[in-house]
This record gives C-alpha cells, structure tokens and sequence, in this order.
C-alpha cells in the first residue's frame, strides 16, 4: 500500500458517492440472498441422497406457495401470527435481549381477546373489537414486559424466565379455557364461549386471508420508525448495544428494556387477538400452534429488523404452505419443510460471518473509483 | 448403501432435466391419476404410524387406496388451526379432491364448517363432530360407540388382575374418554365387584413424557392391567409392558408392542366404515349428515385375545360380545352412583350405547379412583 492511498481523494467515478452508500444496503441484501441459494444448493444434495428430485421439489415449494392467487392466500394467511411473533423477539433484541417466550403471550393474548368478547357482546360497531385487541396486548405487554423487569431489576436471565413464563402461560390458559371461563356446551373440546358473528375479523376484500396480514405490516412500520427514526429508538440501540455506555450517558435503560419488551409482547397478544377473531371464533387448545417459536427464527433470520420480518415471513409461509403438496406428490414425510428450513437457517446464520468481509461492498472501495 | 444410489451425477442430471422438462411444460408431474377418478383426501392431526388414533384413520385409508378408480391423498401432522383450511384447500384446488376425511375432532368446528359452504362440490366427513341441523349439508359427522370396546376390554382386565386394581391413563376429562374409562372398570367389575380403577389425566392428547410418568404411578399404586385414551398409546404400552403390567389396547392393535402382556384392544375399524363410504360416494348415494354405529355395525372390532386370557375370561369375553352385537346393551345402568356419591342411574335405569346422554358424559362411576377436575 502506498503513501497515496491513504490520502483521501475525492470520487472520480460519477455517482460514485450514490453506490458508496448503497455498498453497505447491498451487503445486507446480497449475503442473505447467496446463503439462501446455498441452502437450497445444499438441500438439493439431500434430497439427491434421498433419491428425490430437487428440481421437483422447489417447483412444488413454488407451485404450492408462489404461483397463483390461491398459492398466495395459502401462504399470507399464514403471515400474520409469524410477524407479529418475530416483532415480539426482534424488539426486545434490540436492547441485546433473547426473548423467546413470545408463545405465552400468544395464548394469554387470545384468551384475553375471547373473554373479552363474550363481556362486549353488546358493545356496538367496531369498539368491541377494539377492545378485544387491546386487552389482548395489555395481557401480553404484561407478561413480556415482566420479563424485562425481572431482567433489569432482579438480573434474571429473560431468555430461560421467556421459556420458561411459555409453560406457566400456556398452563394458565388451560385452566381457564378448561375450568372458569369453559363454555359448558363445549363437551368434547373445551373451549371459551364462541364469539358473536360481529366480533370475529373477516379476510381482506382482495384476497382471502384475514386483516392480521395488514396488521402486522403496521407493526413492522410502527417498529422500524421506532428504532430507526426516532431518539427513543436510537437510546435503545445504544443501551443494545453497550449497556454501561448508555448508562454513564444518563439514559433511562430500565425503562426501554421494559418498554421495548412490553411492546414486542403487546404484538404477540395481538397475534393471539386475531387467532381468536379471525380464525378459532373462540379460545381452545388449538390456539397453542407453535408460532411464537417459528417466530424466533423469522426474527434472527430478518437480523431483528422488523421491515426484513416482512419478507422472511412471507417465505416461511410460503414454505410451510408447500409442506403438504411435498408430502401428497413426493411422498416425503412432513419433516421434509423443517429439515429444508433448518438446513436454510444454518447457513443463513452462518453467512452472519461475513459480513464485512467484502471490499466490494465497503464505501471507501466505491469512493476510490 | 442402497440410499446413495441416486447420487451418480447421470441419474442426477437425469431426474433433474425431466423435472425440469415438465414443470417447463407447464404440468408439473402428477402422481399417475386416470381421467376420472375420485380423489379422497385424509388428514390427520399427528403421524400416521402412531400405533393409535391417526394410525387406525391411516389404515383405514389404506383400504381406501385398494378401491379401483380412487386416487388416495394423505397429509399428516397438521394442526387444527388455520393450516388444516389451508390443507383442504390445497387438496381441493391442487389435486381436485372431492371427498374429504379431516379425522382430528377440533377439524370440525370453526374449520370445516368455515369451507363448507364455500366448496358446495365437494364432501366433508368427520370423525367425532356432532353434526347438528343448520350445519352445511356437504358435510356429515361419523364416530363409533368404542365405550363398549373398553366394556370389553374391562372384562379381560377383570380376569387378570390379580391386585384387583387397574389403570387408565386418560388425555382430558372430557365426555368422550369419561364415557371410556367408566365402561373400562365396570367392565371389570362384572368379574369382580371390588375392583377399582385408577385413572390418571395428562391433560393433553399426545405427550409422551407425562404419560410415561402416569403409567409408571400407575404400576407403582400396585395396577397390574392397564389401558388408556390418548392419541398415541405406543409409551403408554411399552412402559406398563417394561413394569410387568398386562396392556389392555385402544384405537389400533398394539400387541407387536405388547407382545404376550396384551390381553386384548377396543380397535376403530375405519377400514370397513371408509370403503363403505367411498363406495356410497362413488354410487352417487346419500350419506347421513350424522353417523354413528357400534360393534355389531362394524364401526369398532376387538384385537384378537392373548395368550394371557384364561378359559374363563375368554369364556365370558365372547359371551358379553355376543350380547353387545345383538344391540340394546348397557354399561352404564342402576344401581349406579358417581364417585362422589350422586345418583347416576336409579335401580332399573339404564343408559344404552347410542342413548346420546352418554356423549355429555361428565362423572367417575363408584370405584374409579380419580377426579374430572
């Protein structure tokens, strides 16, 4: 390296400056998108070894999740439960919390909504609705949010508490569905009382998957301007990122961990709101389908942000919607789609690695040119 | 290593290219379907190998699949949540299905009765619903009467227990496994009227490690026979077994798991009830909307007696058999109270297998041991 280059100089390409800031965009969108076809690469060598078609396959995951307007009801009704649970780990892992217990509020989230429901049942228009949606995130903020204050005032580690306050939740919510709140015409699947026909959230004029979908693309707006656009947002990220710094700087760390928390929970209630309105038409066992945990790895895979929860959403369930035209065709179990997005996930994160590697996509090469 | 035998990078290319070809084309490869068929589709809430509830659908399934002119879709472990809409959709609009068997009972009500009226077309059938006028007329609940396959079972557990105490690991204390439990000890107690039964809910249909702990309380409080009602009962057997209890079965045959220990098993018979169906469906005859049937109907059977099955039991097995096939045969009937003490049947009262008060069942007969709360 000579002297000259470590003299600054100004671009001599035209637009130079442009693709220098788009260097660093292009990084987050260009190494996701090579581990992704990695994945695929790597999958297809298993299917090779289980003596299947890949090409089959991935015209199956396209056929079944991509291809027609049916493909895309199939897979953005099941969009909604996943965005609004990754929002529910990307929030608070933006003050370096694992949060992981997002299920809990999910289910808490719903039976709130549905008691709530049958309490309304006379309210008229939309404010019983609105109500229902609101005690289901005050429940869940309640429960995430205790999560971090047990975090920062008591040191308890949120990722086992998370986990942990999933089983309590979802006992609870047993309890209730089974003993206080059962519906006693409900005999062979306890269940809380079924929500009046005004109460339940019906699909989207264009397209026939529920309004949840429109909620949660709300959700990750509201989040990303949080974090990226305002001063609350930018304290969160400096308390994420080194927790003494923002302490010494005089930032209220105590309350983002339980504002942030509280608000990823709020999210994961309503995904339990809109379960229960949109879907179930009351509250039961059903409701406990694992999304808060599928949501865990939407969130790592976007990198906790929320306007990359969008897409990874959309893929999963597009993914999952193929999961059963993969096992009617191909005549491969149901493990097939969890052992395709496992493989996927690994080297997405392992791709985690690389960023920075690159000169290509650092500004300084752009600027030189 | 026959798995690898694919990896040659000709076959690879091979498969690769055609696959390619034909989704290039438009159409991609189709399981060989002649023009005309009848595609019926089966889904199940956990895998098809249980060696109970989902298993005993996928048998009948099979049987389903022998019929000439009738292609067979399946899809396992698939929640009853918005998923199982999005799988008969899949079915109905990717493999034109026209006949559909949801065999989870949580399918029914919001899911089905949501697509129904949607896909007039097309024929929903499932298990365990309780179809009731208003409901969509392209659809229709079917179940079987398999309280008097635990009657049964009762009566070979009658016969060998020698502590007098038997057990049953139960999923919830709903109507449905009330009904079987009850059936099971007074089954008992007609060899023996100071048998009691132990009961143990789990709380959930399918969870392996809580039933595992219950089977080896079970064995520990001193029950030598023991039975049970959850989805799968593969741990439960294979635990009572590794504990020296007898197995009494429920929903498929699992005496290859139980081996000598297994006494007998109330088992679904789907494989009758299936092809009958499908073969009204094909003849273009009507289905009831609400189906029910019992031993003598061929809706429910009895795994072969095992060698642990004394003359006498054997002997009184068949004989009560015998009377439940000729029909109008009660379990529950008086004098019989609860065990907490209420009046269930005054003297002379009795409560036939298709009385549909049996199906809101919510109390423990006198001499079982446990609580439905």
């Amino acid at each position: 390296m000579s002297a000259a280059d470590q003299i600054p100089t100004r671009a001599h390409l035209p637009g130079a400056r442009i693709l220098a800031g788009l260097a660093l965009r292009a990084e987050a969108v260009a190494i996701p998108l090579a581990a992704l076809l990695a994945g695929f690469a790597a999958f297809s060598l298993f299917l090779l070894v289980m003596g299947k078609s890949p090409a089959e396959f991935y015209g199956l995951v396209w056929k079944a999740g991509f291809s027609s307007a049916f493909s895309w009801q199939n897979t953005l009704s099941r969009v909604a439960p996943l965005v609004l649970a990754a929002l529910c780990v990307a929030l608070p892992a933006r003050l370096g919390l694992v949060v992981i217990g997002g299920e809990g509020a999910i289910v808490l989230g719903g039976l709130a909504a549905a008691v709530t429901g049958t309490a309304v049942a006379g309210v008229p228009g939309y404010a019983g609705l609105i109500l229902m949606a609101l005690a289901a995130m005050a429940i869940g903020g309640f429960w995430i949010g205790a999560i971090g204050a047990l975090r920062i005032r008591r040191g308890v580690n949120e990722t086992i508490s998370s986990l942990l306050m999933a089983y309590i939740a979802i006992a609870l919510f047993n309890y209730f569905v089974e003993g206080p709140f059962r519906d006693p015409a409900s005999l062979n699947k306890p269940s809380t009382a079924p929500l009046a026909e005004a109460l339940r959230v019906g699909d989207m004029p264009w397209i026939a998957a529920h309004w949840g979908v429109v909620a949660g693309v709300l959700a990750c707006l509201v989040s990303w301007v949080l974090i990226d656009r305002t001063t609350l947002g930018f304290a969160a990220r400096i308390a994420g990122d080194n927790v003494r710094a923002a302490q010494v700087q005089g930032l209220p760390v105590a309350r983002l961990v339980i504002g942030f928390t509280a608000l990823g929970g709020a999210f994961a209630g309503l995904a339990g709101f809109f379960e229960v309105a949109a879907v179930h038409g009351s509250a039961n066992a059903s409701l406990i389908a694992g999304y808060g945990y599928t949501g865990i790895l939407v969130a790592f895979l976007a990198r906790h942000n929320p306007l990359a929860i969008l897409p990874v959403a959309v893929l999963l369930g597009g993914f999952e919607a193929s999961s059963g035209l993969i096992q009617r065709r191909m005549d491969l179990p149901d493990a097939t789609i969890l052992v395709f997005e496992g493989m996927v996930f690994v080297i997405i994160l392992l791709s985690e690695a690389l960023y920075g590697r690159f000169r290509i996509f650092t500004p300084a090469f752009w600027e030189r040119r | 290593m026959t798995t690898f035998r694919n990896l040659d990078r000709r076959s690879f290319l091979g498969t690769t290219a055609a696959a390619l070809g034909a989704a290039a084309l438009g159409g991609l490869a189709r399981p060989a379907q002649a023009a005309g068929d009848l595609s019926v589709g089966f889904i199940y809430v956990g895998p098809k190998d249980d060696f109970g509830y989902n298993q005993a659908h996928a048998e009948g399934a099979a049987a389903v699949k022998a019929m000439a002119g009738v292609t067979v879709l399946e899809e396992e472990n698939v929640p009853e949540s918005q998923d199982v809409q999005n799988t008969m959709e899949s079915m109905i609009n990717f493999d034109g299905a026209t006949l559909l068997f949801p065999t989870s009972f949580g399918y029914f009500n919001p899911h089905i009765l949501e697509l129904a009226p949607k896909y007039q077309d097309v024929r929903f059938e499932h298990c365990g619903g309780l179809w009731a006028e208003g409901n969509p007329t392209n659809a229709g609940s079917y179940f079987g009467y398999i309280g008097m396959g635990q009657y049964l079972n009762g009566i070979a557990a009658g016969h060998a227990t020698k502590s007098k105490k038997i057990g049953f690991v139960a999923a919830k204390p709903i109507p449905q496994v009330l009904n079987n439990i009850n059936s099971f000890l007074l089954g008992a107690r007609a060899v023996d009227p100071e048998i009691t039964c132990q009961v143990i809910f789990t709380g959930e249909w399918s969870l392996a490690v809580k039933e595992a702990e219950a089977t080896n309380a079970l064995a520990d409080q001193g029950c030598d026979v023991i039975t049970c009602h959850v989805d799968g009962p593969k741990v439960v057997c294979e635990t009572a077994v590794s504990r020296g209890a007898y197995v009494c079965g429920y929903h498929a045959d699992q005496s290859p798991l139980a081996g000598d220990m297994y006494l007998t098993g109330a088992e679904w018979n789907w494989a009758g009830v299936y092809t009958d169906l499908v073969a009204s469906f094909m003849a273009g005859e009507e289905i009831p909307n609400f189906l029910r049937g019992g031993l003598a109907d061929g809706f429910i059977k009895m795994s072969p007696l095992g060698p642990a099955v004394s003359d006498a039991g054997r002997a009184q097995f068949e004989a009560v058999k015998a009377e439940i096939m000729a029909g109008g045969f009660a379990a529950i009937k008086g004098p019989l109270k609860d065990n907490a003490g209420n009046i269930i049947a005054a003297d002379g009262e009795a409560f036939v297998e298709t009385d549909v008060k049996l199906e809101s069942m919510d109390y423990l007969v006198d001499g079982v041991m446990g609580s439905t709360s």
